[in-house]
């Protein structure tokens, strides 16, 4: 540090104020050493693995280029599965926003004891990370076959849930799984959104002789909007990539495209490591184009709300 | 002759047992307009709210032409509101943020779209409608609020600080500007500030608040020339005090320093021998070259500040520092720092407050 900034008041003189001295001025190179584990991990675990699936996504298996992988994808079994993946994704995530934004409404809006706010902020911090294994066996633990509540409904209420058709290791019972992280995340992303309603917009409003419905109908919801479907695309991508949560629960019984993958990698019959990479490139670029959404949605809600 | 318009009766308010309007009556004329004056936490803004329905009062009641709407719902009151925060919709441009209250009360497009032309051209923003609010200036932004607030024709108008986060140039000009087409309408309103001079400039009456209770209500003049209370006093402008010893109570006379001077205003409960505070506005006290007053001075001048139109000299008569406004006058330099100067006082502008 000390030499760089003696290099800076030299470069002050009347002499050299060549643009090479003042960009190092305008570096803080403190600032960048604090980010280069971050730029490190990036690319160890993000950019470089992703340049390494693209290339072998066109290679064979005896490292010839090929586009067999990619027609691959066209078959009805990939298909099928990324279709039945993007189904459960957007459920979840339409159900885990619309239901989400009416607690986080609840809680914020709502004429509701402070702590009953902070105590959902800080158990939503801790649910939207609750995925993966931990998530799969508490909901074996309460809705599979011989889980609590399925238990309980039987022999309590004699009422026999997996015999009126539900069945955790479905559509549904996968869809219900990931709202256990997706509300949470909802709250936890709408709820700055919601803050940033002012309370005189709603009290102009009743002034002007609008009902609270009116409120929302014109100025509540169209501002809130941008970032609804901004979270929507982020709650979309977070269940399509979120394969350990699907594995734990279903084993190889759903075929969604996550498992899948997994499958082609995993090294048994069905290994194929050239599909499994296209697999995770149209993963990639779906996940891609929802977050691309989010995005660019939420940079127009942010012009509104500054 | 004039007709009430509002009344406000006995009005309380308190939030968690803190009384914060504590026991208030007021009532205005049709067509007046009314500011609320006080000192930051003096209840302004949680009157207004009870006007307004926002709050509802703990007791008491407000009736708008003889009907009591102390708890009906605040869209239903038609009172027009603007807010410091200018409070626009974000997601509407001008015309439609206009337009809002108009839209609520079903009227039909083209009445609409010609209502908000007429607003638009009575705030001077004609051909702004088109913007969203984050492309205006706050003082647009505000004009644009009073145009909202304005266009359903509503009864009364209520005004919470809509000056204060604009900076000087503006405030002064917007201030005219709501002033002038409040006249124009003749809407009865209510506005509220903290800004002495802002009241005094645009308002038929001031009402001045203190810790939620009224101290004096009056035309500026009033206010500003026959304070009633101490608080008011030095609330509002700026006021010189003199310390002097009361001579003889009877005769109306004190003594300041070598001075022996008549003060009518001397209440004759006053002691001899007792201080009293004698109180008076700069223009009150004038450097006494040629003139002759009841009360003349010798003093030292302490400072000299040069304000354009007036300089305000502090002139220090005795240990007792007080503030004379002169005219600027082109031939005629201000006296300087250090010279002695005699100052005079009109005896019947001096009022007296208990020490
Ligand atoms: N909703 C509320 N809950 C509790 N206390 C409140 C509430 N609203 C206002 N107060 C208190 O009431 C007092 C008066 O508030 P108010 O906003 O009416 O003051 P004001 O005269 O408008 O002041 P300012 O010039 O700062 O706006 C303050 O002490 C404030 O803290
Ligand atoms: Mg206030």
């Amino acid at each position: 540090m000390t030499h760089v900034s003696l290099t800076a008041d030299k470069a002050t003189g009347p002499v050299n104020t060549g643009p090479a001295v003042s960009i190092w001025r305008s570096i803080p190179i403190g600032a960048w050493l604090g980010v280069l584990p971050f730029i490190a991990f990036a690319l160890m675990f993000l950019i470089v693995p992703t340049l390494f699936l693209v290339s072998s996504a066109f290679v064979d298996r005896a490292g010839n280029f090929t586009l067999q992988n990619i027609i691959d994808l066209g078959t009805e079994q990939v298909v099928n599965a990324f279709s039945i993946s993007i189904r459960i994704s957007a459920a979840s995530a339409f159900f885990g926003a619309l239901i989400g934004l009416a607690m986080a409404l609840a809680i914020i809006r709502g004429r509701l004891p402070s702590a009953i706010r902070s105590t959902v902020m800080t158990f939503s911090g801790v649910a939207s990370n609750f995925a993966g294994l931990p998530l799969a066996f508490a909901f074996i633990a309460t809705l599979g076959r011989l889980g609590l509540v399925t238990v309980i409904l039987k022999t309590v209420f004699g009422f026999d849930l997996y015999k009126s058709g539900f069945n955790l290791l479905s559509f549904v019972g996968l869809t219900l799984t990931y709202l256990y992280f997706q509300i949470p995340l909802m709250i936890l992303i709408i709820a700055p959104a919601i803050d940033g309603l002012k309370k005189e917009w709603s009290e102009a409003a009743s002034t002007l002789g609008a009902s609270r419905l009116q409120f929302w109908l014109y100025i509540g919801l169209p501002v809130l909007w941008p970032n609804l479907l901004g979270t929507l695309s982020l709650l979309f991508a977070n269940a399509f990539g979120a394969i350990a949560t699907a594995y734990a629960l279903t084993g190889s019984s759903l075929n969604i495209v996550p498992i899948l993958l997994y499958a082609q990698i995993r090294g048994d019959v069905l290994h194929n490591p050239g599909l499994g990479a296209a697999l995770a490139l149209g993963m990639i670029a779906i996940t891609a184009i929802a977050n691309v959404l989010y995005i660019v949605v939420r940079t127009r809600a942010e012009r509104w709300l500054k | 002759m004039a007709e009430e318009f509002l009344r406000i009766d006995k009005l309380v308010k308190t939030f968690g047992g803190n009384a914060v309007v504590k026991g208030v009556d007021l009532s205005f004329q049709r067509g007046e307009f009314v500011t609320l004056l006080g000192p930051s936490g003096c209840g302004k803004t949680t009157i207004l709210r009870m006007i307004a329905g926002f709050e509802r009062p703990t007791s008491g009641t407000i009736s708008v032409e003889g009907k009591d709407i102390t708890s009906l719902a605040p869209n239903q009151r038609k009172i027009g509101m603007v807010f410091q925060a200018y409070a626009l919709f974000p997601n509407m441009n001008v015309g439609d943020n206009i337009a809002f209250g108009l839209k609520i009360a079903s009227m039909p497009r083209e009445q609409r779209e010609a209502r908000v032309e007429e607003m638009l051209k009575l705030i001077g923003l004609a051909g702004y409608g088109k913007r969203f609010p984050f492309e205006l200036s706050g003082g647009q932004q505000q004009r644009v609020a009073l145009a909202r607030a304005l266009a359903p024709s509503p009864k009364m108008l209520l005004l919470d600080e809509p000056l204060s986060a604009l900076d000087a140039k503006i405030r002064v000009s917007l201030r005219e500007q709501i002033r002038e087409i409040q006249r124009e309408l003749g809407i009865t309103t209510v506005f509220v500030t903290h800004d002495q001079e802002e009241a005094l400039s645009i308002s038929d009456r001031i009402v001045v608040l203190n810790a939620g209770n009224i101290e004096q209500v009056g035309q500026p003049f009033e206010i500003y020339n026959k304070p009633t209370t101490r608080f008011v006093a030095t609330f509002v402008g700026t006021l010189n005090t003199l310390n002097a010893t009361v001579a003889d109570a009877g005769a109306k006379t004190v003594r300041i320093g070598e001075t022996t001077a008549t003060i009518p205003a001397l209440p004759t409960s006053a002691k001899a021998g007792e201080t009293v505070a004698l109180t008076m506005r700069p223009e009150a006290v004038a450097l006494a070259n040629g003139v002759d007053r009841d009360i003349m001075l010798e003093g030292k001048v302490a400072e000299v500040a040069f304000l354009g139109s007036v300089i305000r000299l502090k002139v220090d008569l005795g240990g007792n520092l007080v503030s004379v406004d002169t005219f600027n006058d082109q031939r005629t330099p201000p006296p300087a720092h250090g010279t002695s100067v005699r100052v005079g006082i009109a005896a019947s502008d001096v009022l007296v407050l208990s020490a």
